[in-house]
């Protein structure tokens, strides 16, 4: 490619030249160059912008106050430990049933949201594995799934979370939390803060 | 004719093929990169399912490291200038030219606006290794408000992103939330590592 020939062309009897010298040049050293640079701007460089799960906080006004059913809602309290305490509150007395202590872990609390959302709202969660399935099969456009399951989400005798976390837990409790809720499909949940009676609850679950 | 010796054949290969390629690679790199920002403290995500993608420009970015110290960044120089002189004069602190340069280049920061003209003073290379305390954003003292406030009057679009430790305390993550609150913002973003979904 790049060589050109030095052979001289063969004659013979020729006047007696200069010894021709090669006008190959070694291009190693130029490789190596190449390939250093290349490591470099591989390692530096930032391929992939991040991931990001989107939170919307109420707009924060005293005057608005919104009254939840109480037989639709479990408040999860985030406990030390990556430990999550559940209770539910009976829907004539208004007395909370005994605390449950659990984890994160797929048996844990998702287990128990997802059968606490489906018992409300057994068509609904039902049907959302349909619906994906029959996305994925390219029978249903993205626009009308996203709609079909944020009508499901929506749903309004459906299962009501209440998010408080103790000042014990960790920021990666909080995102946990918030990332079952998008894998259990639950789409009405808040997070609020903790009374001093909830506080006192973990600590008798603990003993 | 018929030559006795056969000739010699080169042991050198033609690297120019091997050239070829590694300059190409070279060049989309090159052209492709963007530098990771330079960052004072090392946070590592939690992981979630979500798969949003963060835009690439009008991000306020808020740092929330294991110490509880929150930095902040934004992107934008003129916007930094400005949000940096209009929070200056809150806290009665003027800045001068080279300062202002200086922060419109710099990273994320997490100081208080009063140290922060000393800390601008500073080689590149002393402020790594000078330890950022955190902006203050407790209920007596939350310069981290008026941050954000500022920020947001410099430029409108701003999309605001909480980055956390995993091990960042919930009060912390908490009191971020509620100054965020307190200045409108109710829409954000977690930073997150990638998860894969179950089924």
């Amino acid at each position: 490619m790049a060589e050109i020939d030095t052979s001289g062309g063969g004659k013979k009897g020729g006047k007696p030249k200069g010894k021709k010298m090669s006008t190959r040049v070694d291009f190693t050293p130029m490789v190596d160059l190449g390939f250093l640079l290349i490591t470099f701007f591989m390692l530096t460089t930032t391929m992939s912008t991040p991931q990001a799960m989107e939170l919307n906080m109420p707009v924060k006004d005293e005057t608005i106050k919104t009254l939840i059913p109480a037989s639709q809602t479990v408040t999860l309290l985030l406990a030390e430990n990556d430990k999550v305490v559940y209770y539910f509150v009976d829907a004539k007395t208004k007395e909370p049933s005994t605390p449950i202590i659990t984890n994160y872990s797929a048996t844990g609390v998702r287990k128990m949201l997802l059968k606490e959302s489906r018992d409300r709202n057994r068509v609904g969660i039902d049907s959302i594995p349909v619906y994906k399935k029959m996305f994925a099969e390219h029978k249903m456009t993205e626009e009308v799934l996203r709609k079909r399951i944020s009508a499901i989400k929506s749903f309004d005798k459906g299962l009501i979370v209440v998010i408080k976390a103790d000042d014990k837990s960790k920021y990666k409790n909080v995102v946990d939390i918030l990332d079952e809720m998008s894998i259990c499909n639950i789409g009405r949940y808040a997070m609020v803060d903790i009374t001093p009676v909830e506080v006192e609850m973990i600590k008798t679950v603990k003993l | 004719m018929s030559k006795n010796k056969t000739p010699r054949k080169s042991t050198s290969v033609d690297m120019t093929a091997m050239t070829d390629v590694a300059f190409l690679l070279l060049t989309f790199f090159m052209l492709a990169t963007k530098f990771k920002p330079e960052e004072p403290v090392t946070v590592e995500t939690p992981s979630s399912i979500s798969e949003i993608k963060l835009p690439e420009k009008d991000i306020m970015l808020l740092t929330l490291d294991k110490d509880s110290r929150v930095f902040f960044s934004i992107d934008g120089e003129k916007t930094r200038v400005e949000m940096l002189n209009k929070v200056g004069e809150k806290y009665k602190v003027t800045f001068s030219a080279a300062q202002q340069k200086e922060f419109a280049n710099m990273s994320s920061f997490g100081i208080p606006v009063a140290q922060l003209g000393k800390f601008l003073d500073m080689k590149p290379e002393q402020r790594g290794a000078f330890k950022q305390t955190g902006i203050p954003s407790d209920s007596l003292n939350n310069e981290l408000s008026d941050w954000v406030w500022q920020a947001r009057l410099a430029n409108n679009d701003l999309r605001v992103a909480v980055k956390g430790d995993r091990e960042t305390s919930v009060p912390v993550v908490k009191q971020v939330i509620k100054t965020l609150q307190d200045r409108n913002v109710n829409r954000f973003n977690f930073i997150t590592a990638m998860e894969k979904a179950p089924k």
